[in-house]
């Protein structure tokens, strides 16, 4: 079955003509249609796009000139990232009608690559959530119990690619939102440097914080979607000019003599045992292929949490500000003047977590409470920075749970807190702008996948895939596939 | 004599006169069609981002040090935050506290010698585009937007309350169009906007050391505005005070039809802009030897140049400051005066009747002049070496400004070479003489200003050709013998 391999399985196909590009498209198509609507990752399905780039493709591989490693391979894109034409609605009524006129840089290099499009991806409204629920359409199952979320905001991002309805697909991280599904869905999920990946035609939540990143069936495939969206981009001016390498070729040099480090705060009351003992044995498989492990501390974990959510408010609070009727997106009509006509369309556009958010941030950032709240939050976010340099001074790369529990079930977690805590282990390296992978680390009893989370340091991306690379290929956890009706 | 001392400082708004936007590639050209100037990122639309115009940054930094301001090396943009549908993203994106440069200075000429007026900051920031209504604001069925002038750079140079009086904020308004204009960063045009000013006045009695409560006005868009509605102010704020009531902070529109300013909204309620630094931007990190080339770079400016003109062609302060008002026209002026010698009379001729044919002052006009430096001065050769007299060539300049052509030209068209033949005018003379004798009695009784009358006659009978010196010669050697 073409839509069960990896971009490197199916690449190969490709190469020695055994399948094609539209074959491969075709599959993915038919995929998605016996079982997105059970599933329900899927925004908007690019039929058309994908069919005529795939048969594109067909003629580059029938010419002998393929353009690399994704020439061909179906993909699909987290709504919040810009595509020309096509309606980028960000989970949200406000921008339902929304179709940008032009492309996102990381949808442009994946393109120019040869990527083919399948489709826009279900996500929490403005990426704000951990669980799709917070999507103003639809809520997206966990492939492996659709009773249970897939996480999120890249819920539908995560789910796809577990369900085998993409290759590999976008996604975006904020505190977690990429490493948090990949997680709850079982495969792997990268969120690089901030600065490594261009934000341009990324729909911003948290400017700061965002980045972009890729989930997919394994680490190599990581590294292979990696390379083409790195680097920097002149329209992003937060974009770093700094080189990228041959993730593919580095993942070969194992952990042998890799000093790992384990950051005690990381295991905490009140995690799910499962997880925790999954993530000590991953540990163990570690210090088996050579590594060296030693306990780290990274004191101000505990405050990330409310940093994070002072910061990414504020942030948001500023960049919604836009969704006013005025120039795209909804306009509630009937209005008798201008200030009704933005109010009424921000009520009836937003739901209540964003809502909630852009309440917080405009407290943060006013006159008066700046200073205490997003100040201070700021001076947060230097300490947990400079816990990481500290670490790094003495480990190559940490060793982590991506959270503390498992999938949960839809509807279970109603109070926002509860919520917000599922990101407790993901924030600090957002804060941070230090890159982390979350790849499968093991199963519970009840068959639900656990995220292990491997941090690095900045641009060191190399690093992170290396030691999740060993880590998956001396253990069979990505092999493992939901059973889907 | 009033017993209130005025405070005032102004806070102007440049256009600085990049190709492109402050943060994307669109045209800044004035008078496109509407939107046709706009993108992604000057239309707000979502995932874009800015990226900083560097042309922009060096004609700040170009005006900071003009001001004598201390440039900082690194700065930062913000985000100011409002809600007002000109604006694509509902916040602009400015410097707060760590703007481009602060502490400069610029020197206002006086009586009593130069007076150095404080600039607190100069910061860059992205223009709002532009709503038109449909009939009037109040009763508009509907209102548009133009995004074309939204993030077209700006430049804010914020003054001390260092100013004392309306006619002394109008000098320094002036002063600083005057150095945008000579450093080709502004087109310092009030009409179309690209200056704009807003004021602050508060009044104190004289001596005290608090400030008073202050009033912001706006809508200043010329500088006899900006005079008229500080005057207006002065006498509004005086008359309250004087009758013991309170005035309150508030920012008034001034109405220049009645000559009035209006109270537009209480600073109480006054927006809360929930300035933040901007994260689309990392701090903007200058190298101090940029800031050493542009310094190097700096062209001549207003008040060194009029301290020179003074100085080297003995010129009266007030046309050395009519003269360099723009640079086009202190190198026009400079141009003719080198290559025809007598500087005052080449300022006489560029202040009078070459600024009496020009549409105006700016440089764009007197680029446009059909005459140029070096053809008024080849004009002023003629009068020089007699060929003309200097009221016939007044008639060959303006007719030079007409067509375009030189001086000699329509001088040997047109025949206007002044009679310079001593035995032709010994003619006239004695032809005029004859044909007024009642007037030649009349000098003859002491009336000098006959001799006047009849130097016009002869004037008159050459049709303005004659040597006037020559002229008055034979008449001085003639009358006695009639």
């Amino acid at each position: 079955m073409l839509a069960a391999l990896t971009i490197e399985a199916l690449g190969a196909r490709f190469r020695d003509g055994s399948a094609t590009p539209s074959a491969a498209a075709e599959a993915y198509l038919d995929r998605i249609a016996a079982l997105d609507p059970k599933v329900r990752a899927f925004m908007t399905v690019t039929r058309d796009t994908a069919l005529a780039q795939a048969a594109e493709a067909d003629a580059r591989f029938r010419a002998g000139a393929p353009r690399g490693p994704l020439d061909g391979i179906p993909i699909a894109l987290k709504d919040v990232l810009c595509t020309r034409g096509i309606t980028t609605a960000c989970g949200s009524r406000i921008l339902e009608r929304f179709v940008p006129p032009y492309d996102a840089t990381v949808y442009e290099r994946l393109r120019a690559a040869g990527a083919v499009l399948l489709g826009k991806l279900n996500m929490d409204e403005f990426a704000m959530g951990s669980s799709t629920e917070n999507s103003a359409f639809f809520t997206t199952r966990n492939p492996w119990d659709l009773g249970r979320v897939p996480g999120g905001s890249s819920g539908g991002s995560a789910a796809a690619v577990s369900a085998d309805m993409a290759a590999a697909t976008l996604g975006t991280d904020t505190g977690g939102s990429i490493r948090q599904p990949a997680a709850f869905c079982g495969n792997v999920g990268l969120k690089p440097t901030y600065g490594r990946v261009s934000r341009y035609g990324l729909v911003a939540f948290a400017s700061s914080l965002d980045q972009v990143g890729p989930f997919t069936k394994t680490v190599a495939d990581a590294a292979h979607v990696l390379r083409v969206i790195a680097g920097h981009d002149p329209q992003d001016s937060t974009s770093a000019e700094v080189p990228v390498s041959d993730y593919r070729g580095g993942l070969k040099g194992g952990v042998q003599g890799l000093r790992l480090g384990i950051p005690r705060e990381y295991f905490i009351d009140g995690m799910d045992p499962e997880v925790e003992r999954a993530v000590r044995a991953a540990v163990d498989v570690l210090r088996g292929l050579g590594a060296k492990t030693e306990e780290v501390s990274l004191p101000h974990t505990e405050y990330g949490l409310a940093a994070y959510y002072l910061i990414g408010p504020a942030e948001a609070s500023s960049n919604l500000a836009r969704y006013d009727g005025v120039r795209y997106g909804l306009r509630v009509p009937g209005a008798r003047d201008i200030v009704e006509m933005e109010s009424r369309t921000r009520a009836a556009g937003f739901g209540r977590e964003v809502k909630r958010r852009i309440m917080l941030g405009t407290y943060a950032l006013s006159a008066g409470y700046y200073d205490a709240y997003y100040g201070q939050a700021l001076r947060v976010r230097t300490l947990v920075a400079r816990d990481f340099r500290q670490a790094f001074e003495r480990v190559d790369a940490i060793v982590a749970p991506t959270t503390p529990s498992v999938a949960f079930k839809v509807g279970e977690k109603e109070d926002p807190l509860q919520m917000y805590l599922n990101d407790v282990f993901t924030i600090p390296a957002s804060l941070a702008g230090v890159p982390g992978v979350s790849l499968p680390g093991g199963f519970t009893l009840a068959g639900l996948p656990i995220g292990l989370q491997v941090i690095g340091k900045a641009y060191d991306e190399a690093t992170v895939l290396r030691v999740a690379h060993a880590y998956e290929q001396a253990t069979d956890w990505y092999t493992r596939k939901p059973v889907l009706p | 004599m009033s017993p209130y001392e005025t405070v005032i400082g102004l806070e102007v708004h440049a256009q600085l006169r990049t190709r492109t936007k402050m943060f994307c590639g669109c045209a800044t050209a004035f008078g496109a069609a509407p939107n046709t100037q706009t993108c992604p990122v000057c239309q707000g639309n979502p995932g874009s981002l800015p990226v900083i115009n560097r042309r922009a940054i060096e004609f700040g930094i170009r005006t900071a040090l003009a001001l004598g301001c201390r440039i900082n090396l690194q700065n930062r943009f913000a985000r100011k935050h409002y809600y007002y549908p000109d604006m694509p993203k509902n916040y602009q994106i400015s410097q707060y506290e760590e703007p481009l440069a602060e502490h400069g200075t610029l020197e206002l000429p006086g009586a009593n010698g130069a007076r150095g007026i404080g600039v607190q900051r100069l910061h860059l920031e992205e223009d709002v585009g532009k709503l038109v209504h449909e009939g009037e604001l109040a009763t508009a069925r509907a209102s548009q937007v133009d995004y074309n002038r939204a993030g077209v750079p700006l430049m804010e140079i914020v003054s001390k309350p260092d100013l004392r009086s309306p006619e002394e904020a109008g000098a320094y308004l002036r002063a600083l169009r005057a150095i945008v204009v000579y450093l080709g960063v502004c087109d310092g045009n009030m009409e179309e906007g690209s200056l704009r000013c807003d004021a602050n006045i508060s009044l104190r009695i004289a001596g005290a050391e608090v400030l008073g409560t202050k009033v912001e006005i706006k809508n200043l868009n010329s500088f006899r505005h900006v005079e008229h509605a500080l005057a207006y102010e002065v006498k509004r704020q005086a008359q309250a005070l004087d009758a013991g009531e309170r005035l309150v902070q508030e920012t008034r529109l001034w109405d220049p039809d009645r000559g009035r300013t209006v109270a537009m909204r209480s600073k109480e309620f006054a927006h809360d802009y929930r300035y933040f630094p901007e994260p689309d931007l990392p701090p903007l990190d200058l190298e101090a030897a940029t800031v050493e080339q542009i310094r190097a770079g700096l062209p001549e400016l207003p008040a060194a140049k009029r301290a020179r003109f003074v100085a080297a062609y003995g010129l009266t302060p007030y046309e050395a400051e009519l003269l360099c008002q723009g640079r086009g026209l202190a190198d026009y002026f400079e141009a003719a005066a080198r290559e025809a010698g007598k500087p005052k009379v080449v300022a006489n001729w560029v202040l009078n009747e070459l600024l009496r044919e020009l549409p105006g002052d700016d440089d764009a006009a007197v680029a446009a002049c059909p005459i140029t430096a070096s053809r008024l001065a080849g004009l002023l050769t003629l009068i020089d070496d007699g060929t003309i007299s200097g009221k016939i060539a007044k008639e060959v300049f303006e007719k030079m400004y007409r067509s375009g052509e030189d001086a000699a030209t329509i001088v040997g068209r047109e025949g206007l070479t002044q009679v310079a033949d001593e035995g032709a005018l010994a003619g006239v003379v004695d032809q005029v003489l004859a044909q007024h004798p009642k007037v030649v009695d009349d000098w003859r009784g002491g009336k000098k200003a006959a001799l006047g009358f009849l130097v016009g006659q002869v004037m008159k009978s050459t049709q303005g050709k004659a040597n006037p010196a020559l002229v008055n010669r034979l008449l001085g050697e003639k009358l006695p013998k009639v």
